[in-house]
């Protein structure tokens, strides 16, 4: 396997003889064997095991028997199916709103306060993005703990009475979406700062000197400027919110009774803890929908822009 | 939309003499609010740092878990010398460096070919390395481990439950991102400049090691920081391929070995796991500017 990683191919030209020789020194064939270790990469470890995804899901438990929709027929009748749909939706679509306000709204004060100050505020604000979310979501785990919870200690002055971070179902599902809105909103910060940065003065005082607000700024200079990268930002974070595993798995495992599940940690649990590979590659197959619409948005995204340029 | 992305330069916003009560006061909530927003964000970080330099009876005691009253290194003198954690860090910077020499070498040159040379199919390859970019992990692992069995049936190599295992794994992560980041950072390079060493009688290779590579190298080091940041915190794939306590890798390493049952033993946990996130930090805290031009990069320059 790791003979991919070596570019040898481009030296194995041994035969000498002159039409293979005036062959290798073609462009076109040169470029093609540079790209053939990514070409085969992505053949054999990324588009055929996502083929192979579709022809497992058709098996039976034991791989031995073709059973056709028998999988999807039986996870449609099971209660736990629509609940991790339901979670899912849920999940990826309140992460991904609220992490886009919030980058949205501490990106604005970053651009607000004088440029030599800025590189440090973003510094510190992007180190939740930084730390490895299995990490920094041991972290949370450990403020939400039942008996010290640290979040709770410091609530409790202010007459909230101890909170049940993950062990409530709703209290559960608050929980992993803060904690997935904790990582993610730097990123969006970051992308908004760079948008905001990219808006022409000129627009601005513009806008001032026809009298707009500070809300009629926003609207209409700032957010149509910026409306490429706000969908774009969100579409990206859709896919990887969506497709989410380390925070629901370390911080409820799925729980309480299977309330936080999403479709990775549900395919896992299914597909790996509970032995049942068919039924497992069947439930992460639900995810294809979604993501292939938010890819679709983008690629139409992206070539619009490169036939702009 | 490039320059955006490259050079994030601070803002040249023109200084007026005498700042209107208007926007000072604007100035001020912005600190305030920034401040609020720092708290939320750091909060769970400067946790990790206060419980891990606590004793388990200082962590059990009902006092204030935001104070320490009795400092001590215990748990990073207990860590660092059992427990495996010495084998699961090694573990991890082996996988991690064998992983970004791998991706680098495969996508720095794919990347030059497909953003320069232009081959049959190589335009609709390039959509497809975007395309996979966008395939999650939580899609592949099931049938990738179903191959993996297969693989043991069929060519007698057990790939299951070894560490270097994920060295196969990652760059299905890494290289789709890493070559769609080159080829944005290949393709905004003048074509004068290839052409010119072309006619010199440069070849191709020539003309990436000579120039592209030299030229792109801020674009290099943005992919090679994320390649690392991403093999570093990859929790899917070792946690469904490696077993052993000798082949975890950090992040399942933690959690499976010093979480025993429903005993908890949070000082060590977070040393753990504050150790864990030290390279990525560190890094991010020398390497900035380059790590934010490869996030910009990565989705705006599409």
């Amino acid at each position: 396997m790791a003979d991919i990683a070596a570019p040898s191919s481009i030296a194995g030209t041994g035969d000498s003889r002159s039409s293979l020789h005036k062959l290798m020194q073609r462009k076109s064939t040169v470029a093609f064997l540079m790209a053939l270790p990514l070409i085969l990469l992505i053949t054999i470890l990324v588009a055929y095991p996502a083929g192979y995804a579709v022809y497992l899901a058709t098996l039976n438990k034991g791989m031995t028997r073709f059973v056709g929709f028998g999988n999807f027929t039986f996870l449609f009748g099971r209660d736990t199916f629509w609940l991790v749909v339901y979670q899912s939706c849920l999940f990826a679509i309140t992460a991904v709103i609220f992490k886009a306000l919030i980058g949205f709204v501490v990106a604005h004060f970053v651009h607000n306060i004088p440029s030599k100050g800025q590189r440090k505020w973003r510094g510190m604000l992007l180190v939740p993005w930084v730390i490895p979310p299995a990490m920094s979501t041991l972290a949370w785990l450990w403020l939400f703990d039942p008996s010290y919870s640290a979040i709770n200690y410091l609530l409790q002055p202010l007459g909230i009475d101890r909170i049940p971070w993950t062990g409530e179902a709703g209290w559960a599902r608050f929980s992993v979406i803060l904690v997935n809105v904790w990582i993610g909103s730097p990123f969006f910060m970051i992308m908004y700062l760079a948008a905001l940065k990219s808006v022409p003065e000129q627009l601005y005082e513009a806008a001032a000197i026809d009298g707009a607000t500070w809300w009629q700024r926003i609207w209409y200079v700032t957010l149509p400027m910026m409306r490429n990268i706000i969908a774009i930002t969100a579409l990206f974070s859709l896919i990887v919110t969506f497709a989410n595993f380390d925070i629901v798995r370390v911080l409820t495992a799925g729980g309480p009774l299977n309330s936080t599940h999403i479709f990775g940690t549900w395919a896992f649990r299914v597909g790996i803890e509970g032995g049942d590979i068919p039924l497992g590659a069947s439930v992460s197959l639900f995810m294809v929908p979604i993501l292939a619409v938010a890819a679709a948005f983008i690629l139409r995204d992206i070539t619009k822009r490169g036939s702009e340029v | 939309m490039t320059n955006v992305a490259i050079t994030d330069a601070p803002s040249t916003r023109p200084a007026y003499g005498s700042m209107s009560s208007d926007r000072r006061w604007a100035l001020r909530w912005s600190y305030f609010f920034l401040v609020l927003f720092a708290i939320f964000f750091l909060m769970p970080p400067i946790y990790m740092l206060i419980t891990s330099l606590k004793t388990s009876q200082e962590i059990s005691a009902a006092g204030n878990p935001w104070w320490i009253y009795n400092p001590t290194i215990e748990n990073y003198l207990e860590l660092l010398t059992q427990n495996h954690y010495l084998t699961f860090f090694r573990n991890s910077a082996v996988v991690a460096v064998c992983v970004v020499i791998i991706t680098m070498l495969i996508s720095v040159i794919a990347a030059f070919a497909l953003a320069r040379m232009k081959f049959w199919g190589s335009a609709t390859l390039a959509t497809g390395v975007f395309l996979t970019y966008l395939i999650p992990e939580t899609l592949l692992f099931i049938p990738l481990f179903k191959m993996f069995a297969w693989v043991n049936e069929t060519f007698d190599i057990q790939l299951m439950n070894h560490w270097w295992t994920l060295i196969i794994l990652y760059p299905t992560l890494t290289v789709p991102f890493a070559t769609w980041i080159m080829i944005g950072y290949f393709a905004s390079i003048p074509k004068e400049l290839d052409e010119a060493a072309l006619i010199d009688g440069a070849t191709w290779m020539q003309t990436l090691t000579k120039i592209f590579i030299p030229v792109a190298l801020p674009g290099i080091i943005a992919a090679t920081i994320f390649t690392f940041t991403v093999a570093w915190a990859q929790f899917l794939y070792p946690l469904a391929f490696t077993t052993s306590t000798t082949e975890l890798v950090l992040p399942v390493g933690i959690i499976t070995t010093l979480i025993k049952g429903d005993v908890f033993n949070w000082g060590q946990i977070m040393t753990g796991a504050l150790l864990g996130a030290a390279p990525p930090l560190i890094i991010y805290a020398f390497l900035m500017d380059y790590y934010i031009a490869g996030l910009t990069a990565g989705a705006t320059k599409g």
